[in-house]
């Protein structure tokens, strides 16, 4: 097995692009190296891209912010403007694993580990982030909802990595939340998540919104019908109801050891009214 | 024993007090050696391959491209196990070690290879081809004991049962208890209920995997560094596996990261003593979480159909149970066990349990801290929850009508002395908990439960040292604080300090057999053996004082770690301390010493009260656990913090029994949750602080009153959340692990009704 670990996304890019064999990219690690140990996958090349300076940082720019793909979940939540700006997507980087996983992982990983049950993803997909994609042909960007195709699928292309993700600008009146069901209070994995984000106009009107569900299909989903129904409505009772049944109406999940059809599928009606009231206190609403 | 083990009440210096344990700095910085952390020169990488299937027939294996292998040393099958050299008492025990004709579960080994490094082995094990022939399993319990289920062991006809069956079965043995007349009971009855009761398969959780290093020597001895509860007995199984003699094997126990029962039994072993057998070199083998999960041994899981009868005014008039426990695909005692423990706590005029042992394709089941009363105990406390509430009575005010007391005629047998059970309920009665006013959103559980407590066989040395200080050898090891409580018992007999004494585990070739580390009975037993060793001792101290005086040793009283003159003359002569004795040793006859061998018995049995209160959110079936009190007899705490750890312990482990920990086996008898990520212990986050309160009613069969107390306190917990979840959700709860789902799944049931 090979390791090598480059200071430039372009080096990273042409070392992948012509390596033979198993090659993986390791950030954080924390599933690379699990995956390694339980003799999941054996490696021929590994690319370590924690040496590369602009995957390392946190970048506030006038379009909104951009993350770098090595950047740990602990260090965006010591990012006071980004958890302001995005709560609900930090919260979901800081429920990953535990204290000592955060340090470590990363979410353009948890995107690129294309896992169903990820944390991040539902975040990244309802709060509308672009995955910056760097390959032997040039630049890419890329929805993150057209990232993962499949479990442990991605659309990324033979030398391609995600090199940073970029969130949208946010004004006061906009806010996101994420609340998952797992049966312990940490070191879990979701059994059902969901991710709201909020457009809130005069009078607590929603005026856009975004909803994605997470370990309910083989990959994260966008609701586009909840986006429908809460546009143009305030979070009133029937609006809350309305939304948890299209949340319910959206699973397609499995029957398996975290949890059955059934619960899932409740649950995600259940956590959606309080994701959403969430974002909606968050966005300014009362409620 | 011929020695006097009578409780004699006392004033306590030492005992009782919370000094920090002796072995704790070395845990706390990694210090400390557990049993992955052996290594030897020259030592090999043992591994082992595992059966995929949940039941099938070994055709062939063929093992020779792993043996051409470059880095191999050695690959061992059960070929390797010669049957003439294996004691026919531990063929079970070799068989689930190491598979024969047939591999019985998911994990099972079927062959090990031992080489120059990790890569090399976990190479041979992929050249390894292993023909089976797949056959038709069964994992559940209920599943098994039907007439058309799958047949484990064509060899097994049920025993205990009279005439033994003609036709084999899934039931390996049955074992009855109880007396008085329940058919009688049941007609005096007003209210009859029955019900049927499930618990999943919990394992033990320890934290440490089990490791060992073997090494084998061409003169046909051994040595042996392994992570165990009971070295000892390690050695005798191995030394009867391998056929050697006991005494050719030596077997150092390391530190133990957790064992809970699951390290009183072998798994890997004699498999890394084969290898190394073979390999002629040293061999070390650590099991992988997988493979503790597959292929360890986890308690039984387990169906109870229970029938309790009740008169109007709250008189329990028939109690019977039928306890399925399952046992893996080898026979064991885990239902007689379950059909011991269930009515223990009460005194019942008529009261019958058939337990079942039921061989199924699922790992060997082993003991986990007091083995089979949790799921036992968890039936008959939902039950007598749901008979109070028909009769009107306070579930605490119905236990107490109904609690067993010195002399009551207990329902596996034997009439009972002083017992703690009714004060431990009077305790609940009045804790601050029991009064405490729940919140909107909370709901209370209690539940009671019992264990027997072990004693058995120990040895010790006490020897005084040249700087008159002690060191405490003895052969049983320290699971939960035993050198701790130990060095305060020589503390204490002695009269010196704590910190003069030092508590040792000796390995095999040190000492005399010492039982293991089970059934509560750790610092029980060695506390009865270094007390006595501290006599002998004493003993001994006398003497050397009287010829260091030049006076009779009858006219010496030993007080405060000092000899001292009390003949009519000789009383002004200032006293001798252990310091003057030892370093005037070689003058007066040698190092000086006490030893004790003993068979302890009269360990006194233990009950414990649970209270608990939970929070359920209706809307995902998720229970917090909002608040907990264990209230547990402990004879006499040694060292309270340690007991109180005990207590917090195993009602930790009992609750997440209770909410979530569960072998989960697919429709192919493969398990599906071999890991911490899907097998859920609770996290630090969630529990509460669990609030303990130590009773201390005196065992009459030890000096200072000591009883076991480290298997009770996961005996309640599964029924007190029950009975707590049920009041919360209004729907009585008959399945562990109650989990989001299923809970869930019963209010949907209770609200289509």
């Amino acid at each position: 097995m090979e390791y090598l670990a480059p200071d430039k996304t372009a080096d990273a890019v042409k070392i992948l692009a012509k390596a033979k064999g198993n090659a993986h990219v390791l950030a954080g690690g924390s599933d690379l190296l699990v995956r390694m140990k339980t003799g999941f996958i054996e490696p021929d090349l590994i690319v370590d891209i924690k040496r590369i300076k602009p995957m390392q940082e946190i970048k506030k720019t006038a379009s909104g912010f951009s993350i770098g793909a090595a950047v740990s979940c602990a260090t965006l939540g010591d990012h006071k403007p980004l958890r302001k700006a995005w709560p609900g997507l930090v919260e979901a980087a800081n429920l990953i694993g535990s204290d000592q996983i955060q340090g470590r992982c990363t979410i353009a990983g948890n995107l690129c580990n294309a896992s169903p049950a990820a944390d991040s993803i539902p975040a990244l997909i309802a709060a509308n982030a672009v995955a910056v994609v760097k390959g032997p042909k040039g630049t890419r960007r890329v929805p993150v909802e057209k990232i993962v195709t499949a479990p442990g699928k991605t659309s990324l292309k033979r030398g391609e990595i995600v090199e940073s993700i970029h969130l949208p600008k946010r004004t006061a009146k906009m806010a996101d939340a994420y609340l998952r069901f797992t049966p312990r209070t940490e070191m879990d994995i979701a059994v059902v998540s969901i991710a709201v984000n909020l457009t809130l106009g005069a009078k607590g009107v929603i005026t856009d919104a975004r909803v994605a569900l997470g370990a309910v299909a083989k990959t994260a989903i966008l609701v586009p019908a909840a986006t429908k129904l809460l546009k143009g409505n305030k979070l009133d009772e029937a609006t809350l109801d309305a939304l948890a049944a299209a949340c319910r109406a959206a699973c397609k999940p499995i029957d398996d050891k975290r949890g059955t059809v059934q619960f899932r599928t409740q649950v995600a009606g259940t956590l959606a009214k309080r994701a959403a009231l969430k974002a909606y206190t968050r966005a300014g609403g009362k409620v | 024993m011929g020695k006097d083990t009578a409780f004699k009440e006392r004033e306590f210096s030492a005992v009782g007090t919370r000094p920090l344990r002796p072995d704790g700095i070395d845990k706390v910085t990694g210090r400390a050696r557990y049993g992955a952390d052996f290594n030897m020169p020259g030592q090999l990488h043992g591994c082992i391959l595992r059966s995929p299937h949940a039941h099938a027939s070994i055709k062939n294996i063929d093992t020779s491209k792993a043996e051409k292998l470059k880095g191999v040393k050695a690959v061992v099958t059960r070929k390797d196990f010669k049957a003439k050299d294996v004691d026919p008492s531990l063929l079970t025990v070799l068989d689930n070690c190491m598979a024969g004709k047939t591999a019985f579960y998911d994990g099972h080994a079927v062959a090990a290879v031992a080489a120059i490094d990790a890569r090399t082995a976990k190479k041979a094990l992929q050249l390894i081809k292993v023909e089976y022939k797949v056959l038709k399993h069964v994992t559940d319990v209920d599943e098994a004991v039907k007439p058309k289920a799958p047949l484990i062991n064509k060899k097994c006809f049920t025993k205990g049962v009279d005439p033994v069956p003609a036709k084999a079965s899934n039931i390996a043995a049955v074992s009855e208890f109880g007396h008085g007349d329940v058919e009688q009971g049941f007609s005096e009855a007003d209210i009859i209920i029955e019900r049927n009761y499930k618990t999943g398969q919990a394992h033990q959780g320890y934290i440490e995997p089990h490791a060992c290093v073997a090494s084998y020597s061409p003169d046909g001895s051994a040595d042996m560094w392994v992570c165990t509860q009971g070295h000892f007995d390690f050695r005798a199984q191995c030394a009867g596996i391998l056929g050697m003699d006991a005494s050719k094997l030596r077997v150092t126990s390391s530190e133990i990261g957790g064992g809970f029962g699951g390290k009183t039994h072998l798994w890997i072993e004699p498999v890394t003593l084969a290898l190394s057998r073979k390999a002629n070199r040293p061999v070390k083998l650590v099991m992988t979480r997988d493979e503790v999960f597959r292929a360890s041994g986890p308690a039984s899981a387990t169906s109870i159909d229970i029938k309790m009868g009740v008169t109007k005014d709250g008189t329990i008039t028939a109690a019977h149970a039928e306890l399925r426990y399952a046992s893996g695909a080898y026979e064991g005692g885990w239902a007689k066990l379950g059909a011991m423990t269930a009515f223990a706590c009460y005194d019942l005029k008529n009261v019958k349990t058939i337990g079942y042992e039921v061989l199924v394709n699922r790992p060997k089941t082993a003991a986990y801290r007091a083995p089979s009363a949790p799921m036992a105990a968890f039936a008959v406390e939902s039950m007598m929850d749901e008979l109070a509430e028909q009769v009107g009575i306070k579930p605490i005010d119905f236990r107490l009508k109904h609690v067993a007391k010195e002399g009551t005629r207990s329902s596996y047998g034997p009439v009972y002395g002083p017992i703690g059970i009714g004060p431990t309920l009077e305790a609940a009665k009045n804790h601050p908990h029991m009064k405490a006013k729940l919140k909107a959103n909370q709901s209370r559980g209690m539940a009671c439960g019992f264990w027997f407590n072990f004693g058995g066989q120990s040895c010790s040395d006490l020897n005084i040292e040249p700087d008159g200080s002690a060191t405490i050898t003895v052969g049983t090891i320290d699971v939960g604080g035993a050198r701790a409580s130990l060095a305060l018992v020589v503390a204490e007999e002695l009269g010196i300090p704590y910190q003069q004494v030092k508590a040792v585990i000796a390995d095999t070739g040190s000492l005399g057999h010492n039982d293991m580390t089970h059934g509560s009975r750790g610092t029980f037993a060695s506390s009865l053996s270094a007390i006595d060793s501290c006599r002998q001792a004493i003993q001994e101290l006398c003497k050397r004082a009287a010829i260091l005086w030049d006076i009779d040793p009858e006219d010496i009283a030993w007080e405060k770690g000092e000899a001292h003159a009390i003949g009519k003359s000789k009383g002004n002569l200032p006293p001798l301390s252990l310091v003057n004795l030892a370093q005037s040793a070689e003058k007066t006859g040698g190092p000086i010493s006490g030893h004790s061998q003993i068979v302890a018995d009269g360990a006194g049995v233990s009950f414990a009260t649970h209270i608990c209160d939970v929070e359920v959110d209706q809307e995902t079936g998720q229970t917090k656990i909002a608040r907990y009190t264990v209230i547990q007899d402990a004879g006499k705490a040694v060292h309270p913090t340690y007991v109180e750890g005990q207590f917090q312990g195993g009602a930790a482990q009992g609750i997440g029994w209770a909410l979530n920990e569960e072998y989960i086996y697919g429709e192919d008898g493969r398990l599906q949750n071999p890991g911490f990520l899907d097998y859920r212990i609770p996290v630090c986050s969630d529990l509460p602080m669990i609030d303990t309160q130590i009773l201390e009613i005196p065992n009459p069969n030890h000096p200072y009153g000591v009883r076991g107390v480290g298997e009770t306190s996961i005996v309640p917990p599964l029924a007190a959340v029950g009975n707590a979840v049920s009041a919360a959700i209004g729907v009585r709860m008959t399945q562990v692990p109650m989990s989001p789902p299923r809970i869930l799944a019963a209010l949907d049931a209770a609200e289509s009704q």
